[in-house]
């Protein structure tokens, strides 16, 4: 219960910062912000300078800023985002639709990360400074200097434009998700094969391991039974720390690949200056942080009932 | 087993992968230093005849789409972005000290509105938090500034602060405190000597985090604007060139990855 109330706590205050900022934002465009709203609510060709009036006194733009921040505020709390200053449309409408394509492109990341990194970290785990583990080590430290815009060209020009395997960009195929997907999961599986690695050498070095394999398990069966559980705990809690890795890869990854997703609508907002649509995907990708860092949390206490207590 | 590796690395603050990580990091700063003084040529200059064209003596790398000279734009770059990074670095450093320290000291209500600060910024993605940032600060380098040392004082902050309680709370500094000892010196002789071996390794990481975000806001054509010489914005303009003009690409490709590289191995492992 405590673990939730402060989570609740951390996403109060991401939301007021978020608000906060994009408010200033909004503050610190140039132009009159009293038409630029109006436009959004009236359509440019209905505006004149009677509706921008009316929307002046009734959000006190030219006011003093602090009630027009704790207004600003409240429309948030009441999730009333807005319209999109660009396209018109609610920017609540916006992101639903974009939310999928990110979570469906994140989510596939990090189970290719999964397929790929943890079980070459088991593997050298158990035989540590074994010829693996040395090769592990060098090349989960080279991926994991390779930022991931990087990587994104690296696979473009080797598997799309060199060996023409896979498209460069495009949404709606399954084989669309291979690159993104790839480039994002490299960069995590090299921090998970490492904790992983870690985590099972720790685990393979204590007396209930070498119990096990004295009262005559052989090594599968002891992995099966002692080790995956006790390996998945520290691995679990990486994944939440790795969450942020994969939203700011979302964030680059997405417009890289022209994915339409909540990563690429950030950056073309922040290039309009469309603020309601900035405010939107920010405040989705912090607080879908948070959230996912609480179920984490919880998810760990379920695995190993020893943190609890 | 950690405890045994952090002792160790404190004692040798050499390791064979910190001396590899010092190593490239010398070599590309001699790049970016003393590159121009040896050949000498302008960052900037075009010359469309010679655009894509090989190395040559007066630009050894090629020439980019425009003509110009991938080895000064490069050289140029290489001071652009690790300037940027390390006036970050250094303004967050301070901030996260400063602030870590009168957290710990002070604690109550001080304690508990810098923490939740700080977890709440530590919820946000830190691109998009330089994002924001950028849109609101006029100029860009500005602006990277500002963001980069937003998003990177939380983590000195946080260190700083678990540190000084740590030591606050030891027999050490409570006979200090009896013998009537000012916080300055309590500062200097018994908490900056905790913290300093942790600065180096969290300057290394966050001096590469600001490069990596500066040259990844610049492929995504939303950081450095077009003539200036930036890393990601370099690859990205030589990208659609890659046949022609594979140096020209590659260049950038390596000495960023190198320099990445190399503040990864400075900063040593992080145990968790």
């Amino acid at each position: 219960m405590k673990l939730i109330a402060s989570r609740l706590v951390q996403a109060v205050m991401v939301a007021i910062l978020i608000g906060t900022a994009t408010f200033i934002m909004m503050r610190s465009l140039p132009g009159d912000a009293a038409w630029r709203i109006a436009a959004g609510r009236y359509g440019y060709d209905n505006v004149d300078a009677a509706a921008a009036d009316t929307v002046r006194a009734e959000l006190g733009i030219d006011g003093p800023a602090l009630p027009a921040l704790l207004q600003w505020l409240s429309d948030l709390a009441r999730f009333d985002f807005g319209n999109s200053l660009v396209s018109g449309q609610p920017v609540m409408d916006e992101i639903v639709h974009q939310l999928g394509a990110s979570a469906s492109l994140a989510l596939v990341a990090l189970l290719l990360s999964l397929v790929i990194g943890p079980p070459f970290g088991i593997l050298a785990g158990l035989r540590p400074g074994g010829m693996l583990d040395r090769v592990l080590l060098v090349a989960s430290t080279g991926v994991k200097a390779v930022p991931q815009f990087l990587m994104a060209l690296v696979l473009i020009v080797l598997l799309a434009v060199h060996l023409r395997w896979l498209p460069a960009a495009g949404h709606g195929e399954l084989r669309h998700f291979i690159l993104p997907g790839l480039t994002l999961a490299l960069g995590l599986a090299a921090v998970n094969a490492r904790i992983t690695r870690d985590a099972m050498a720790r685990i393979a070095d204590m007396p209930f391991w070498r119990f096990a394999q004295w009262k005559g398990l052989s090594e599968r069966q002891t992995l099966v039974r002692h080790g995956l559980r006790n390996v998945s705990v520290p691995l679990i809690t990486y994944l939440g720390l790795q969450f942020v890795t994969l939203v700011e890869g979302v964030i680059i990854v997405e417009s890289i690949f022209g994915w339409p997703g909540i990563g690429h609508a950030l950056v073309h907002a922040i290039f309009s200056r469309d603020v309601p649509m900035v405010q939107g995907t920010a405040l989705v990708l912090g607080l879908g942080f948070v959230i996912v860092n609480s179920a984490i949390d919880l998810a760990v206490r379920r695995l190993d009932p020893r943190v609890a207590g | 087993m950690s405890s045994i590796d952090f002792q160790t690395t404190r004692r040798l603050p050499l390791s064979p992968m910190r001396a590899i990580g010092t190593g490239l990091i010398t070599l590309v700063a001699a790049l970016s230093l003393l590159g121009p003084l040896i050949v000498p040529g302008d960052p900037l200059a075009q010359s469309l005849i010679k655009a894509l064209a090989g190395p040559e003596t007066g630009a050894p790398l090629g020439y980019d789409h425009l003509g110009r000279s991938v080895f000064h734009r490069l050289a140029d770059a290489l001071r652009l972005s690790p300037v940027i990074a390390l006036a970050a670095v250094a303004t967050a450093g301070a901030a996260g000290l400063i602030l870590g320290t009168l957290s710990a000291a002070k604690g109550g209500w001080i304690d508990r509105i810098f923490v939740m600060l700080a977890d709440a910024l530590l919820a946000l993605p830190g691109l998009l938090l330089v994002l924001i940032v950028l849109a609101m600060v006029p100029g860009t380098a500005l602006g990277f500034w500002a963001g980069l040392s937003l998003v990177l004082w939380v983590e000195f902050f946080r260190l700083t602060r678990a540190a000084t309680r740590e030591t606050l709370a030891s027999p050490a500094v409570q006979a200090s405190r009896l013998l009537g000892f000012g916080p300055v010196y309590l500062f200097r002789i018994h908490i900056w000597p905790e913290i300093a071996p942790m600065m180096l390794t969290a300057a290394a990481f966050g001096t590469a985090t600001a490069i990596m975000a500066i040259a990844a806001l610049g492929f995504v054509h939303v950081g450095m604007r077009a003539p200036t010489p930036e890393l990601g914005l370099m690859m990205v303009e030589l990208l659609p060139y890659w046949r022609e003009a594979p140096v020209a690409l590659l260049s950038p490709v390596v000495v960023t990855f190198a320099l990445l590289l190399g503040l990864t191995l400075l900063a040593g492992s992080r145990e968790t």
